[in-house]
């Protein structure tokens, strides 16, 4: 049995559970997916406050649930520490009574010092006094972590916990998790539905709906090359469409995909066999803008398009285009604010891009009949 | 003024309050977290002696005391003793008339807890007694108090219930809303006078502490909002 935390939970109703993942010693799983995907479900599981009908859950070499030998050890004993969504902090105690709680079996004195010392390094040192109702949601946040913490549990739980504050302590708090993870030797959960919040802070995303892992691998694994349409989709690449195998290169070097009237060049797709049906998908980073000044022939994979939709962020401007003689062939591209300014974008305007293959990935077609056709 | 009917009244309403508080955090812990079939129906029953005429409790309660029923025989056979006309009957007929009021402010207090606070505590390491004495407890307090004074205001008051289960024994079950019928059957209006000032004052004195304790009994704005 490993040292990290193992999941394996599977059942029909209440809510349908087909989720098996594991999370290494000192490493941060983030399990994301759509409301209603089953993440807190799976969280409350492994926390022993719900039951699934079928699993397996152990820990750091320790056995918390199995329904094959009729394992189920309570909450109390799964030494988990975790932070809930509202906090869930106790009223009627201070913040050090709050965490001071979790400490009862140490000595008085013992537990005074340790509690002040996990308050410290949450970083919230000063309000030990004051209850939930008078701090802001993130010193509710940071006295919750201290909590969970101070029970030198075998793993975090963490279900959005950074759902309720304002984003100026949003990021502020996410940075002080990533130092914190550093340090911890446990494995850490994290629940989100903010892609951008899994990529920072994790090592590890699994990807999850309707209570099923569909893939588990590092951030920018799963992000470049996700398993199907459907993770692509829920992982938010906006550039999903279908194609037909054209052709593989004798020598292995490249495939081509026939997309409408167009042929894309890809990496070698060799499980993929000529005239298949397959998804391929584009990060809209990596859909390049080719300077009006460049050849034609610069870039891999170019196309000529018109700008038809443009939203103008802080750092990064998102376009729409449209494929030039294809009218339902459709790209979205990202960009640094600066660079679209520089190159004067805007609505109506005549663009060439390319696509570098190494950017493109091919994946089996999606399944569903409601699917994106191009 | 009847100091024995007054002691009487105060024995039953302290007896009936040390019996039925305990018993209502029972019920209401049962009532506000878990799901069970027959639920409606034990919440129906709970607030039934509400909308009964005292005299129907009465009389069921009479008939439950007979030996015909297995209660009053079970307690006759075990005592010697019939439960009807008694202090015992008395008592046990007031655990039932006065089981709403003390079992709804409970109720609202337990449910007032976001059960979230309990997994929280479970996840900090506490066991179910742990929860519930550090957790569920102070935070339900005033609810708990409410009920405590609800109950034992209640009992000190009630008449139809009293005069059909335990009639009117001076010592044993005269209480003090039976004398103060009484002493104004009896034209003593001097008495019954006293002693309707008394129940009035306390009665005052009780519902003026709840509204004082319900205010107070709100739950921190940050777990209401955000539970």
């Amino acid at each position: 049995m490993s040292r990290g935390l193992e999941v394996s939970l599977e059942q029909a109703a209440p809510i349908p559970l087909a989720a098996e993942f594991r999370c290494p010693h000192g490493q941060l799983l983030a399990l994301v997916g759509p409301s209603g995907s089953g993440k807190s479900t799976i969280l409350r599981c492994i926390a022993g406050l719900q039951r699934s009908a079928v699993g397996r859950v152990a820990c750091a070499g320790s056995l918390l649930f199995d329904t094959a030998t009729g394992v189920d050890l309570p909450p109390q004993q799964r030494r988990v520490g975790m932070v809930f969504q509202d906090y869930a902090l106790f009223p009627h105690l201070s913040a050090l009574d709050n965490v001071r709680l979790v400490l009862r079996d140490l000595p008085e004195p013992e537990r005074d010092a340790r509690a002040r010392s996990w308050l410290a390094r949450t970083r919230v040192a000063g309000l030990e006094g004051r209850r939930p109702e008078q701090l802001s949601g993130g010193e509710q946040q940071r006295v919750a972590l201290a909590r969970a913490l101070a029970r030198n549990p075998s793993m975090l739980l963490l279900d959005e916990p950074f759902s309720a504050v304002d984003q100026v302590t949003r990021h502020r708090l996410r940075l002080e998790l990533a130092d914190l993870a550093r340090d911890l030797e446990v494995p850490i959960v994290l629940v989100t539905h903010d892609l951008d919040e899994a990529s920072m802070l994790a090592d590890q995303i699994c990807v999850l709906r309707h209570g099923r892992t569909l893939q588990q691998g590092a951030p920018d694994e799963v992000l470049a090359r996700p398993v199907s349409a459907e993770v692509a989709r829920l992982i938010d690449t906006r550039n999903i469409h279908q194609a037909l195998v054209a052709a593989h290169a004798p020598d292995g070097a490249w495939s081509e995909l026939s997309w409408g009237a167009r042929t894309l060049r890809t990496g070698h797709v060799p499980a993929f066999a000529v005239g298949a049906r397959v998804a391929w998908c584009v990060a809209a980073t990596n859909v390049l803008l080719v300077p009006d000044h460049a050849r034609r022939e610069d870039g891999e994979n170019g196309f000529d398009t018109r700008v038809i939709g443009l939203l103008r962020g802080g750092a990064l401007t998102q376009a729409v285009l449209k494929c030039s003689g294809a009218p339902g062939l459709l790209l979205h591209m990202t960009l640094p604010t600066r660079v679209a300014r520089r190159h004067a974008l805007e609505v109506g305007r005549a663009l060439r891009v390319s696509l570098p293959r190494e950017g493109i990935h091919v994946m089996p077609p999606p399944e569903e009949a409601s699917s994106r056709h191009d | 003024m009847d100091w024995t009917a007054f002691a009487i009244s105060l024995q039953l309403a302290s007896a009936t309050t040390l019996l039925l508080v305990p018993a209502g955090i029972w019920l209401a812990r049962l009532l506000a977290w878990r799901h069970f079939p027959g639920r409606s129906v034990v919440e129906g029953i709970v607030a039934l002696p509400l909308v009964l005429p005292p005299t129907v409790l009465g009389y069921y309660l009479l008939v439950a005391f007979s030996r015909d029923s297995l209660i009053g025989r079970l307690y006759e056979d075990a005592t010697g003793q019939t439960l009807a006309f008694s202090f015992s009957g008395l008592l046990l007929a007031s655990l039932v008339y006065s089981l709403p009021f003390a079992v709804q402010p409970l109720l609202r207090a337990f449910e007032a807890i976001p059960p979230r606070l309990r997994e929280a505590a479970w996840c900090s390491g506490l066991g179910g007694w742990q929860t519930f004495w550090r957790i569920e407890l102070p935070l339900a307090w005033p609810g708990i108090l409410s009920a405590a004074v609800l109950t034992f205001a209640h009992t000190l008051g009630e008449f139809g219930v009293v005069l059909m289960v335990g009639g009117n024994i001076p010592g044993e079950t005269r209480t003090l809303a039976i004398s103060i019928y009484d002493k104004t059957q009896a034209f003593d209006d001097a008495a019954a006078g006293a002693m309707s000032l008394t129940l009035l004052a306390f009665a005052l004195v009780t519902v003026s502490v709840v509204y004082a304790v319900e205010r107070r009994r709100r739950v921190p704005k940050t777990v209401g909002r955000l539970a």
